[in-house]
C-alpha cells in the first residue's frame, strides 16, 4: 500500500491544536469562576482586578516583568532537561542555591576594593555556578546512584531550603538576631541597576531574553540538542545510534542549573538585594508548570511566561479589594496546566480515532 | 462450526482496510488465510473475534446470523482467537492462566478444573505442568495453554495469528498435529499466516488478501508460484547464494563468556571472515541474544577476549565497538533501534559522524531524500519513524547504518516483514557483504538462516555448536539442534 501516514489529516491537526488549548484556557476560566462563587466572591470583578494590578500603570507592568524575567529563565531551562527526558523537580532547590552562591560572593566582596560592577558580575556568576552544583547533585544521583531525578530533586530542594534558613539565622544573621525578613540589605552600589523610579532591571530583561533566544536555538538548530531530544524520547535508540546518554543527561541538568542560578543570583542582585527564606518566591515550579504548558515549545515560553507573572502581580491586590487569597492566581494557573494535559490528552485520543490504527503498525510488530 | 464471512467492510480513516470480503468455512476445515503486512487478514480476523467491529456485513454461525461485540462476546458464540503474542499473565501459574476468563461464581473450582486441564492437554499430547509459572514457559507452551484454554472455555472455531513465529520446529509439528486433530473433531480453524510453506503443508484450503480485498481461494495441490502471485501481484524471486571471498579476518573471539541471570554462554570461539555471513540459529532466548550483545559491548563479557579488526576490545563499551566499525540493530525496531516523536531526517542527521554545532537542516533533509531513495522506504523526510510500517522502519535502521562497517550484528533482521521486504532487505544486507562487512544474524526462521549464511551456530539453553558450513546443513538437522537433539554429550564441563 502506497500510503505515506500522517498526511491525510496533518492540515486539519494544524488548526485543531489551537482550538483544543482555547478550550482548555475556558474550561479552567470556567472551574475558577465556579470556585469564586462558591466562597462568595464575584468571579467578574476578580478577574477585572487582576487585570488592573497587572496592566493599570507603568510601575504594574514594570513588576510584572520583575516576576517575568526570572520566571523565563527557569521556564527555559527546564526546557532543556525536558528534552532530555527529565523532570528536574529540583529546579526550586537551584534557583535558590543561586541565591546563595550570589549572596556568599557579595558578602565576601563588598569590602573589597574591587570595583562594584566587577563584584556584581563576579556574584552572578557565582549564582550560576551554585545553581549547576546543585544540578549536577541530582544529575550525579541519577546517572551513577539510580536515583530518581524526581526524588532526588524533591530531596535537595528540602536541603536548600534548610540551608537558606540556616545561613540567615546562623552564619550570615543580621546584627543581633536573625529576623525573617533575611540577611543585612547589600549597600545600593551592589544593586543591579534599575529603571529610575521603577523595580524593574534592564539587565534582568536582557539576561532572561538571551537565555530564552539560546535555547530556542539550541533545542531547534544545534546537533546537541538533536541529541538530547533523541535521548529524551528513546534512550536505549540513542545510544545505540552512537550517543553518549549519561553524559547528554548530566550536560541538560548543568544547563538548566546555570539557567535557574541565574535566576537566583537575579532576585538577589535585582529584586530583594539580600537573601530572604523564599527567595526562589516559586518560580523553579511555576517555571515547570509553564514549560508543561507550552508543550516544551520553547517559543512559546515567553508569553506564557507573561500571562504568568501577570496573574501573579494582579492577584497582590486581591486581598485587599476583595478579601480574597491572592493564592487565587495559584489557583488559576495549577487548574489551567491541569486543563491543558486533559484536553491534550482528549485531543491524542480523538486524532487516533481519525487516523487509520490499525495496519499501520502491523501487528507482527509487537515482540 | 461453520462459519460465513458477508460482505464485510471496515474502513480506518481513508484506508478501506476490508473491501466487501466474503467467506464460506465449513465445520471441520482447516481455512489458510494468506496475505502480506497490510493485506487486511488481521482486521478481518479481529472482527470475526470481537475486537473490532465491522462497518457493513454480516457473520453467520451454523448459518444464524450473529452480532459479536466483544472478545468474551465471541468466545460465548465459540470463537476465539490465539494472538502471535500469547494474551496471558506470565507471573502466574499454568491453572491460573487456565482458569482466568471462565464466567462464573465466587469459588474457582480448581480442581475439576485441574482435571478437565488434564484432560485436554493428554488429548492433544501437551506436556504442560498446571502448577508451572507462565513465565517460564517457551512461547510454544504459552500457546498450547491458550489452545487448552479457549477449548475448555467452549471454543469451536479457533484462530490463529502467525502462529509460527518464534516457536521450535518440535513445537511446530505438535501445533500442527493438534491443528488437525481440531478440524477431525469438527471445530474449524483459521489459520493467518504469511509463511507460505506453513500454510501449504497445513490448511484444506486457503484464501488470498491482497489490499483488502479477497484475491481468490485455492484449494490443494497448491502451486507456490501462484500463491505468490496472489498475494503480490507479480513474482519474487529469491536471490541466489554466492560464496564469500576469503578475506581479512574482522572478528576474532577467543573463548568468549558472558552470563545473565538466566543462563550463560561460555567459551565460544570463531573467527569470522569480511563478507561472511553467519546465522545464530536457536529458540528464543537460548543465549544468542546475551552472545550477540556481549559481542558488541552492550553486555560486559565474563571471560576471553574479543578482537574487531586486530584491535583487542575486549571490555569496551558499545560506543567504542562502534567508533570501530561495528553496529548493532536490535529486533524491537521501535523499542530500541529508532527514536519515536523524530522524523526520518533527525534520525539521518543524528546517525552522521559529528559535524559543526549547528544542523544544516537542508543538507540533512537532502540527505533523508536521498536515502529514502537509495532503501526505497515509503515515507517522507518528515514522517515519524513510528507511522512507518514494519518494513520500512527495518529499512531505515538499515540506512541509518554508517558506511563503511567492519562488523554488522542484526537481531531477527526480517521478523513480522512480508517476503518482499526480507528480499529487499537482504539484497541491501548482500551489498554490505560485497564490500566487505562481516555480519551475523539472530533467526528463529530456519529458512532464512540455511539460505543466507556461510555457516551457522546453533544455541540451545546457553550451549554452541561449533561453526557448522551451512551448505552441508539440512533443515532437519538444523531443526533438531534447536530442539536439543543430537547434541554430542559433554559432561559437567560447566
Amino acid at each position: 500500500m502506497n500510503r505515506s501516514p500522517h498526511t491525510p489529516s496533518r492540515k486539519r491537526i494544524d488548526w485543531i491544536t489551537p482550538l483544543f488549548q482555547l478550550a482548555a484556557l475556558l474550561l479552567a476560566l470556567l472551574f475558577t469562576t465556579l470556585m469564586l462563587l462558591a466562597v462568595g466572591a464575584p468571579p467578574l470583578q476578580a478577574y477585572l482586578n487582576i487585570l488592573k494590578g497587572a496592566f493599570s500603570n507603568v510601575n504594574s507592568v514594570a513588576n510584572m516583568l520583575v516576576v517575568w524575567a526570572p520566571l523565563l529563565l527557569t521556564t527555559v531551562g527546564v526546557l532543556i532537561t525536558f528534552s532530555a527526558g527529565l523532570w528536574n523537580i529540583g529546579v526550586e532547590g537551584q534557583v535558590t542555591l543561586g541565591a546563595i552562591f550570589t549572596t556568599w560572593v557579595l558578602r565576601l566582596l563588598q569590602e573589597s576594593a574591587l570595583p562594584p560592577w566587577l563584584i556584581i558580575l563576579l556574584a552572578m556568576l557565582a549564582g550560576m555556578l551554585g545553581g549547576a552544583v546543585w544540578a549536577a547533585l541530582a544529575g550525579a544521583l541519577k546517572t551513577f546512584g539510580g536515583v530518581n531525578e524526581i526524588f532526588g530533586g524533591l530531596g535537595l530542594n528540602f536541603v536548600a531550603t534548610a540551608l537558606t534558613l540556616w545561613l540567615i539565622f546562623g552564619p550570615w544573621k543580621r546584627p543581633g538576631t536573625g529576623s525573617m525578613s533575611g540577611t543585612l540589605p547589600f549597600p545600593e552600589t551592589l544593586w543591579l541597576p534599575t529603571l529610575s523610579g521603577l523595580r524593574l532591571s534592564p539587565w534582568s530583561l536582557a539576561l532572561a531574553l538571551l537565555a530564552l533566544a539560546a535555547v530556542y536555538l539550541l533545542l531547534r538548530g544545534t546537533r546537541f540538542g538533536l541529541r538530547l531530544k533523541a535521548v529524551g524520547k528513546n534512550m536505549r535508540a540513542a545510544y545505540l545510534l552512537g550517543i553518549p546518554t549519561w553524559q547528554h543527561m548530566m550536560a541538560s541538568f548543568l544547563l538548566c542549573g546555570l539557567l535557574a542560578g541565574l535566576a537566583g543570583a537575579l532576585q538577589v542582585t535585582a529584586v530583594y538585594h539580600r537573601l530572604i527564606p523564599s527567595i526562589s518566591s516559586g518560580y523553579g515550579f511555576l517555571g515547570l508548570l509553564v514549560a508543561m504548558l507550552v508543550n516544551y515549545q520553547a517559543i512559546w515560553a515567553a508569553p506564557v511566561a507573561l500571562f504568568f507573572a501577570a496573574l501573579n502581580i494582579g492577584s497582590i491586590q486581591l486581598p485587599i479589594v476583595l478579601r480574597l487569597d491572592s493564592s487565587l492566581a495559584g489557583v488559576l494557573q495549577g487548574l489551567l496546566v491541569l486543563f491543558v494535559l486533559l484536553v491534550e490528552g482528549a485531543r491524542q485520543q480523538i486524532m487516533k480515532r481519525l487516523r487509520p490504527p490499525d495496519e499501520s503498525v502491523p501487528v507482527e510488530e509487537r515482540t | 462450526m461453520d462459519v460465513t464471512l458477508h460482505d464485510i467492510h471496515k474502513t480506518f480513516g481513508r484506508v478501506h482496510a476490508n473491501v466487501g470480503i466474503t467467506l464460506h468455512v465449513p465445520a471441520g476445515t482447516i481455512q489458510g488465510i494468506l496475505g502480506e503486512n497490510g493485506a487486511g487478514k488481521s482486521t478481518l480476523m479481529k472482527i470475526l473475534s470481537g475486537f473490532i467491529r465491522a462497518d457493513r456485513g454480516e457473520i453467520r454461525l451454523d448459518g444464524r446470523p450473529v452480532v459479536i461485540h466483544s472478545p468474551s462476546d465471541a468466545i460465548r458464540h465459540g470463537v476465539g482467537m490465539l494472538h502471535q503474542d500469547p494474551l496471558d499473565f506470565p507471573p502466574m501459574r499454568v491453572l491460573d492462566n487456565f482458569i482466568l476468563g471462565r464466567h462464573g461464581g465466587l469459588s474457582l473450582g480448581r480442581a475439576a478444573a485441574r482435571r478437565d486441564f488434564r484432560q485436554l492437554a493428554e488429548q492433544f499430547g501437551f506436556a504442560l505442568d498446571p502448577e508451572a509459572y507462565v513465565d517460564a514457559l517457551t512461547v510454544g507452551e504459552r500457546q498450547q495453554l491458550e489452545i487448552l484454554r479457549l477449548l475448555w472455555l467452549g471454543a469451536r472455531v479457533l484462530i490463529f495469528d502467525e502462529p509460527t513465529t518464534g516457536i521450535s520446529a518440535a513445537q511446530k509439528e505438535k501445533l500442527f498435529a493438534a491443528l488437525r486433530l481440531l478440524a477431525e473433531q469438527g471445530r474449524t480453524v483459521l489459520f493467518v499466516s504469511h509463511k507460505l510453506e506453513d500454510v501449504e503443508g497445513l490448511c484444506h484450503k486457503i484464501a488470498v488478501l491482497r489490499q483488502g480485498q479477497l484475491v481468490g481461494e485455492v484449494r490443494p495441490p497448491y502451486k507456490t508460484a501462484l500463491l505468490v502471485e496472489m498475494m503480490f501481484g507479480k513474482n519474487i524471486v529469491t536471490g541466489e547464494r554466492a560464496p564469500a571471498e576469503p578475506r581479512e579476518v574482522t572478528l576474532h573471539l577467543d573463548s568468549l563468556s558472558a552470563e545473565d541471570n538466566r543462563l550463560a554462554v561460555r567459551n565460544v570461539s570463531l573467527s569470522v571472515r569480511g563478507g561472511e555471513v553467519i546465522g545464530l540459529a536457536g529458540m528464543e532466548g537460548s543465549g544468542q541474544g546475551l552472545f550477540m550483545r556481549a559481542i558488541c559491548g552492550l553486555t560486559r563479557p565474563t571471560g576471553g577476549r574479543i578482537r574487531v579488526g586486530g584491535r583487542d576490545l575486549t571490555g569496551r563499551s558499545y560506543l567504542s565497538f562502534k567508533r570501530h566499525g561495528v553496529a548493532f540493530l536490535p529486533a524491537a525496531r521501535l523499542e530500541e533501534g529508532l527514536v519515536p516523536g523524530l522524523n526520518l531526517t533527525e534520525h539521518f542527521v543524528l546517525a552522521e559522524e559529528q559535524r559543526g554545532f549547528f544542523v544544516n537542516w537542508e543538507a540533512g533533509r537532502a540527505l533523508a531524500r536521498q536515502r529514502i531513495g537509495d532503501f526505497n522506504i515509503r515515507g517522507a523526510p518528515e514522517t515519524t519513524v513510528e507511522s512507518l510500517s514494519g518494513g520500512n522502519q527495518q529499512r531505515a535502521l538499515l540506512a541509518l547504518l554508517r558506511l563503511p562497517l567492519t562488523l554488522l550484528l542484526l537481531e531477527h533482521p526480517t521478523r513480522g516483514l512480508d517476503i518482499e521486504s526480507t528480499i529487499y532487505i537482504w539484497s541491501k544486507l548482500r551489498e554490505r557483504c560485497a564490500q566487505g562487512t562481516s555480519i551475523l544474524f539472530i533467526s528463529s526462521d530456519l529458512e532464512e538462516i540455511l539460505q543466507y549464511s556461510d555457516r551457522v551456530l546453533v544455541f540451545f539453553s546457553g550451549r554452541v555448536t561449533p561453526p557448522l558450513e551451512a551448505a552441508a546443513l539440512t533443515s532437519d538437522r538444523l531443526g533438531e539442534l534447536i530442539g536439543g537433539k543430537g547434541w554430542p554429550e559433554k559432561g559437567r564441563e560447566r
